[in-house]
């Protein structure tokens, strides 16, 4: 049943990808990623991160999304005409992301999969998973402590200083947003 | 007095010095000038004959080492600057002051009207000095730095009157051509080094015969460089054609250096290590051989030249070639005694030659004719007005051509029995033999042909001319007087058995050259052979001499002027049968060629600065272009790199 | 276990992230692909998640939180340059050209 779920939300993700990058209207392209992005929060969901779905869908789809849609209607581009680069750009990018894919599937080699069904010599085990134990503790504290306490103890533990220093990149961000927008420095 | 012998090099350096300053500051005080050139001269030939009547009370078995200081002390190389004195630097000590000396008092007269005086004379002392270094120096390098002194000074006096291009080629062509020999010099020198570990004139002498092998590869080696050295510094074949252009140098200097001093050298430095050229017979064949050569070969050629000094230069590389013809054949003390009596009557000649030129270009100056004063066809019957200078002259003519009992016949004779004794063994001598008679007949012609185109017959100079004839002042004529009598009397240092004389120059040099007799001793011979040969000798000298007389008064020659082109042979020989133009065209144009069109424009143009260095220039230019084309300022590109470079470092992970 | 298919996807999305930031000329939209891409890779994240821990979901937190501000910025940007040149046009944005 998960798998099927799975697959479904997946095909819709990568097409959604696909359409988004070849659309001419901007608005279209915003529109597709914004599919992505909930099917993406779906995935999540399934992988066991619902906060993480919850966060996508507020943060992501709605806020940042909303705020692309908002520049794209400011600045009324309308309809350019083809919108992709020429064939030199086209021949480019087949060539770039051909190696990537080539070099992403070299990755696969560490998988964890593989690398757990080697060094787990116990037999029989159904959820390779259960051979990480970080997993498995993360997965208690979800049930102990909520799903959102799972994350928010680290955050505000182990993490603390990358998490102030956001902070204060977000206050720089903001600042310089409104500064770069302005009519008149 | 051995100790101090470094003051005879000193004094004649500490003149040049003195000379030198002044010729800067105030060319104009000839006096002092005078004084000073002269004075340590006649020092240093007062200290040369006290050390000679010290050696005569007690002649020393082995050289006497005077040593200053050390000057190249490098590990196993040890050269000190060290003089040797012993009986043969003696020998060429005494000569080189003495007549040193002479030939500077004349220049005093000849040179005194000329605005270089000072310069001439602060020369002249520098090239005693080196001179002394060369014939007293104990060990090979010190030799060297006489040989290359006494080169470069050659050079500066040829070149004296250096505003005309002619005679700074010719000063540079001296100097060109003394290098290839210097060459040899040095090969020697690093033969000699690697053989015996030592460059000590004494140690390489003594000990010749247990390092090296008789006939062996590198002591033939070592003597033909040596060879190679003498052939350039004394002028034989093949590199005896700057000693003709030396010519355009003052008189006095050729007659000190072209004809008494540098060019003897050669044959010095051949006395000096008889050893080694006795222990390679086939070296020494070499020498005798080319000396014999160049005799007969310059002797041909000074048959048929104009200019009084060109004669006198050809005689002089003829003569050289009978020092060689008797050092080769292994005569060392002949070599040697001809040397000596060589420097009496040839700086007799080139002095008077130089009376002469003074006389002629005094009455062409009177006169403000053009002629030149040096070519023979504008003279004739000077005897009625040079009278000194002619009679002077006249007995080193005789001199010259062996003519008893002038010096020149004892040395010359002595050299040809010695060719003629040593062709009992080795037929080829015999050869160098014949040749060595033939140049003496033809040098007693030329000789002749000389003194009668200059003094006999009638005066050709021109009629306004001939009131300004005179003979030069008593400072010219004192020096050829002393030398005259020289010339006269120079054979009683070595006077052979047969007339009574109980050879000293023999028995003064015997422990000097009794290294080499004991790998050869030379069998003179005796008795009716010995008077054979020096009748011989006799007849042809006085042969040549009636023949060279007869044949020039016996039609008028023309003045230079009306004087028509040579032809045929005698034309061969007035152009000294083109060697000089041989050598321009096999060498001197390659050279040329190879420097100016493969190596400066090819090589240094085209290589170096083409390729290293504006190529380079050009590379980075290349390189920066190609990296200007990276900064398109398209934010398109700028991305397409960005995700290029973030795959490369995603590579370094997939591996 | 889903990390394996999970992993894919997260692959063919970032691919595809790429793909559109090399081909398309409108900056928004270019900018639109780069939060594609960063969508990919908090998948990856999420999907390690399980074996690795909380950590993986720190870091999505933490991009999450970061390409919000860049959106801000950089669409800051794009404004003043469309004010600029009257366009978002790539290819007439060339001012840093050496």
């Amino acid at each position: 049943m998960t798998n099927a779920v799975f697959w479904f939300f997946a095909v819709l993700a990568v097409a959604s990808a696909a359409l988004c990058i070849v659309q001419r209207n901007p608005v279209s392209a915003a529109l597709w990623l914004v599919s992505t992005m909930f099917s993406l929060a779906a995935i999540y969901v399934l992988l066991n991160a619902q906060f993480i779905a919850a966060i996508q869908v507020l943060v992501y789809a709605g806020a940042v999304m909303v705020l692309f849609l908002f520049v794209i209607m400011l600045l009324n581009l309308g309809h350019a005409s083809s919108d992709i680069r020429g064939p030199s750009a086209i021949a480019a990018t087949l060539v770039i992301v051909g190696l990537l894919l080539v070099e992403l599937v070299g990755l696969w080699r560490y998988s964890p999969g593989r690398v757990a069904a080697e060094v787990a010599q116990a037999p029989g085990l159904r959820d390779p998973a259960a051979a990480f134990a970080a997993g498995m503790i993360a997965r208690q504290d979800a049930v102990t402590h909520g799903v959102v306490g799972g994350i928010a103890a680290p955050l505000f533990q182990i993490y603390l200083v990358p998490f102030e220093i956001t902070s204060i990149l977000l206050l720089a961000a903001i600042i310089g947003a409104v500064v770069l927008a302005k009519r008149k420095v | 007095m051995t100790n101090l012998v470094w003051l005879t090099v000193a004094l004649p350096l500490a003149g040049f010095l003195v000379n030198g300053t002044l010729a800067l500051r105030r060319p104009q005080a000839k006096s002092l000038v005078s004084a000073v050139g002269v004075g340590v001269l006649l020092a240093a030939f007062a200290v040369a004959l006290g050390i000679f009547v010290e050696l005569w009370r007690n002649p020393p078995h082995a050289p006497i080492i005077v040593t200053l200081w050390s000057w190249l002390p490098v590990e196993r190389l040890q050269v000190d600057l060290a003089f040797q004195v012993d009986q043969l630097s003696t020998v060429m000590l005494l000569v080189v002051t003495g007549v040193g000396s002479l030939i500077h008092l004349f220049s005093v007269g000849y040179m005194g009207e000329d605005p270089g005086y000072a310069r001439y004379f602060a020369y002249l002392n520098l090239f005693i000095a080196f001179m002394l270094l060369l014939v007293l120096g104990s060990s090979f390098p010190v030799m060297f730095i006489g040989w290359e002194g006494v080169g470069l000074c050659s050079y500066l006096l040829i070149g004296f009157w250096f505003s005309e291009k002619a005679n700074a080629d010719a000063g540079l062509k001296a100097f060109i051509m003394n290098r290839i020999g210097d060459f040899g010099f040095l090969m020697a020198m690093f033969f000699i080094w690697r053989a015996f570990g030592n460059l000590n004139l004494v140690d390489v002498t003594s000990r010749a015969p247990q390092v090296l092998q008789p006939g062996g590869a590198i002591v033939t080696a070592i003597t033909l460089f040596l060879f190679l050295g003498c052939t350039g510094k004394s002028a034989q074949i093949p590199l005896y054609t700057w000693l003709p252009d030396a010519m355009a140098g003052p008189t006095p200097v050729s007659a000190l250096i072209h004809a008494a001093t540098m060019v003897t050298a050669g044959v010095y430095l051949v006395a000096r290590t008889n050893v080694l050229f006795a222990m390679a017979p086939v070296s020494s064949s070499v020498v005798a051989g080319i000396g014999a050569l160049t005799a007969l070969f310059a002797a041909t050629i000074g048959l048929r030249q104009y200019d009084i000094k060109r004669v006198l230069a050809y005689s002089t590389v003829s003569q050289l070639g009978y020092m060689f013809l008797g050092v080769g054949t292994g005569a060392y003390v002949s070599g040697i005694f001809h040397l000596v009596t060589h420097a009496f009557f040839k700086a007799l000649l080139f002095l008077g030659s130089g009376s002469v030129i003074y006389a002629m270009h005094h009455a062409y100056h009177a006169t403000h004719s053009h002629e030149d004063a040096q070519d023979m066809r504008n003279m004739g019957g000077l005897k009625q007005y040079l009278p000194a200078t002619f009679w002077l002259m006249l007995i080193a003519t005789l001199a010259i051509s062996g003519i008893p009992p002038f010096s020149g016949f004892f040395s010359k004779d002595e050299i040809l029995a010695a060719a003629f004794a040593r062709g009992r063994e080795q037929p080829l001598y015999y050869a160098y033999y014949a040749m060595g008679i033939l140049a003496a007949l033809l040098t007693a012609f030329y000789m002749a042909r000389l003194i009668a185109m200059t003094f006999l017959g009638s005066n050709r100079t021109g009629e306004k001319e001939r009131a300004h004839l005179h003979e030069a002042p008593a400072v010219m004529t004192g020096p050829l007087v002393v030398l005259g009598v020289l010339s006269l009397a120079g054979g009683v240092l070595n006077l052979p058995a047969f007339v009574g004389g109980g050879a000293a120059l023999e028995r003064w040099l015997d422990p000097v050259v009794s290294p080499a007799e004991r790998f050869f001793k030379l069998e003179m011979p005796h008795g009716q052979a010995e008077l054979f040969l020096v009748g011989a000798a006799v007849a042809i000298g006085l042969l040549g001499l009636l023949a060279g007389f007869r044949s020039t008064l016996a039609r008028p020659i023309p003045p230079a002027r009306q004087a028509g082109a040579d032809t045929g042979l005698a034309r061969l020989l007035y152009r000294k049968y083109y060697v000089d133009e041989l050598y321009d065209a096999l060498i001197v144009r390659p050279i040329v060629w190879l420097s100016r069109i493969v190596l400066w424009k090819g090589v240094d143009q085209g290589v170096v600065d083409g390729a290293a260095v504006n190529g380079s220039a050009r590379l980075s230019q290349g390189l920066g272009w190609l990296g200007s084309r990276l900064q398109t300022g398209q934010v398109g590109v700028y991305v397409v790199l960005f995700l290029v470079g973030a795959l490369w470092v995603l590579s370094a992970v997939v591996r | 276990m889903l990390l394996g298919p999970a992993l894919g996807l997260s692959a063919i999305l970032f691919s595809l992230g790429v793909a559109g930031v090399l081909l398309r000329r409108n900056a928004i939209v270019l900018f639109m692909c780069v939060e594609l891409m960063l969508n990919g890779v908090n998948l990856s994240f999420v999907a390690f998640s399980q074996l690795y821990g909380a950590s993986g979901y720190i870091m999505v937190f933490f991009v999450m939180t970061v390409a919000a501000a860049e959106a801000a910025v950089g669409l800051a940007i794009i404004l003043a340059i469309f004010r600029h040149k009257q366009s978002v046009d790539l290819q007439n944005i060339n001012l840093l050209r050496g």
